[in-house]
């Protein structure tokens, strides 16, 4: 039964895919954005650019109060008590690094870090190389042949000496919601710091920060509907209150002289030199524009969708799907052929997906594979894209076996 | 340079070949001439980093021409390793930095094999004949 998606046409970028003959189904990766923040991006530099939070002439005044009521959706959208707790950094790889550096006084060598081992690179290095920089342990939370971290053994792990725990919401190989909760109040009652990847996340339902009770929480917009070059970093009062500074330049400074200098506190303190205003402002619009969206709707569209997808990837023989994806994605190898040569003639026949390790080598080693296959899906997808997907699969399969 | 009889048959059958069903068949066969590599040839230093699947390649300098084998654990790989080793066999190290790899991929309808978004390995394995060509 064909199943439309009722967002497609809000799209542009679909139907031109379309006619290039692509199927688009990388939505993990990066999406596709609303006309409406193309609407909001042609309008800010179609009606005067100016940079945030310096000038007092009016065009600087405008850019300001869009800039600053993004920062008001996004913690709207996240639940945040206050938009000062939203920080603007350039990707939740930033948010990350921020989190990694600004945080790094807080450790004392011997103490530990806690992960877990489906993190991606960019939840996975900034510890890694932290942990090298101050002479800290960094214990890796197992996982259960479900995908899900292994909740037993995580409780376990961290102890008294984890000073912070670092874990993806939402996995963006295995498509598993992990037990977050648990994890979170576990290390809280622990005094550790907590950190939540919600790159992936966060583009699925909405997130509540403080219902998490998380410290710190980061993401990307390019995922959620906006512009690349922005990512968010929210924070409770107390946790931002602990982070050093960590870039220096414009307007993140209070009183310089030549010798000294003193600081602003979060979040403009974080945000040295020009931010990307204009997607700032692009990601607000892509705000209103979700928020416009009948939530239910969309989170049946998405996991009807993904029930098609497992459904068909379980019905055909010799594929295994990594873990038991719950929604969003699913990753997957095929017995007897390679990725590269599978991936190779999906792309001969226009289909979008991704393949290789996915930005998670160490997950990909401990399922003993050295890449797979990732199909990820958007509220614009609809029922023809796998049917697309499917049968350029079989043609591929047929050609390689 | 004028081709070699093997690379101009390559070029004849990819010419020909109409839609992408039949240039990976091609690609396939292609593959299917390269010679196995032994355990020794599959070395560290014969890998070519940069790739998704595993590339390798074997070199080999006799009165003054290069000969080349490689392997790869991917199949279309090794299909597009195997046209590059057609184009490439016996020259010297003048004749390889002079020659245009690309535009020869191009002319074999597979010029978007060469793209910076692939990860196929081909690029990497290109820049490391270049490397040796330049005698580095
Ligand atoms: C779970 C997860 N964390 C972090 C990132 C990094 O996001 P970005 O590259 O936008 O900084 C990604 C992106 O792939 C991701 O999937």
């Amino acid at each position: 039964m064909f199943q439309p998606s009722p967002w497609r046409a809000d799209f542009p970028a679909i139907a031109a895919l379309q006619r290039q003959h692509q199927t688009y189904l990388d939505n993990a990766a990066t999406t596709q954005k609303p006309q409406a923040l193309l609407d909001a991006l042609s309008h800010y530099y179609g009606h005067g650019a100016a940079n945030v939070h310096r000038a007092q002439h009016l065009p600087g005044a405008l850019a300001t109060q869009a800039f600053e009521a993004t920062r008001e959706k996004v913690a709207g959208w996240l639940n945040a008590a206050d938009a000062q707790q939203i920080v603007f950094t350039h990707g939740a790889t930033s948010a990350l690094n921020l989190l990694a550096y600004g945080l790094e006084a807080q450790f004392e060598a011997g103490e530990e870090i806690a992960i877990s081992a489906l993190e991606h690179h960019a939840n996975l290095l900034p510890w890694q190389q932290l942990a090298k920089r101050r002479g800290l342990r960094l214990v890796i939370l197992p996982l259960d042949s479900s995908g899900h971290i292994d909740l037993d053994a995580a409780l376990q792990l961290i102890g008294p000496r984890t000073r912070l725990l670092a874990v993806s919401q939402l996995s963006n190989v295995l498509g598993t919601w992990q037990p977050l909760q648990a994890l979170l109040d576990h290390a809280r009652a622990q005094g550790a710091l907590t950190v939540v990847d919600g790159a992936q996340g966060v583009v699925h339902g909405r997130q509540d920060v403080r219902q998490l009770g998380c410290d710190f929480y980061v993401f990307s917009s390019h995922k959620l509907y906006g512009p690349d070059g922005v990512g968010v970093l929210y924070g409770r009062p107390e946790a931002l209150a602990r982070l050093r500074h960590w870039q220096f330049g414009g307007e993140m400074v209070q009183l310089a002289d030549y010798q000294q200098a003193s600081f602003r506190p979060a979040p403009l303190g974080f945000e040295a030199g020009t931010p990307p205003i204009a997607g700032v402002i692009g990601l607000g619009a892509s705000l209103d524009y979700l928020a416009s969206l009948d939530p239910h709707a969309v989170v049946e569209h998405e996991a009807a969708l993904h029930r098609h997808l497992l459904r068909g990837l379980h019905d055909r023989e010799g594929i295994r799907v990594l873990g038991q994806p719950q929604l969003a994605l699913a990753s997957f190898v095929v017995e007897g052929v390679h990725n590269s040569d599978l991936a190779h003639l999906l792309t001969e026949q226009g289909i979008a997906v991704r393949a290789g390790h996915h930005c998670a080598m160490p997950l990909l080693g401990s399922l003993g594979l050295d890449g797979a296959i990732r199909v990820s899906l958007a509220l614009y997808n609809d029922s023809d894209d796998l049917q697309r997907f499917f049968s350029a699969l079989d043609q591929g399969l047929e050609l390689l076996r | 340079m004028s081709l070699s009889t093997a690379a101009q048959e390559a070029l004849d059958s990819f010419e020909q070949a109409s839609g992408w069903e039949q240039r990976a068949r091609l690609l396939m066969q292609w593959g299917e001439r390269l010679s196995a590599l032994s355990d020794e040839e599959k070395s560290d230093d014969n890998r070519v980093h940069g790739c998704e699947s595993k590339v390798w390649l074997v070199s080999r300098q006799q009165d003054g021409r290069w000969h080349f084998n490689a392997g790869s654990d991917a199949r279309l790989i090794r299909g597009l390793l195997a046209l590059l080793l057609v184009r490439v066999e016996g020259l010297s190290s003048a004749e390889l930095q002079q020659l245009d790899l690309p535009a020869w991929f191009t002319q074999l309808g597979l010029g978007r094999q060469l793209s910076p978004s692939r990860s196929n390995g081909l690029n990497a394995v290109l820049q490391r004949m270049a490397q040796l060509a330049a005698g580095g």
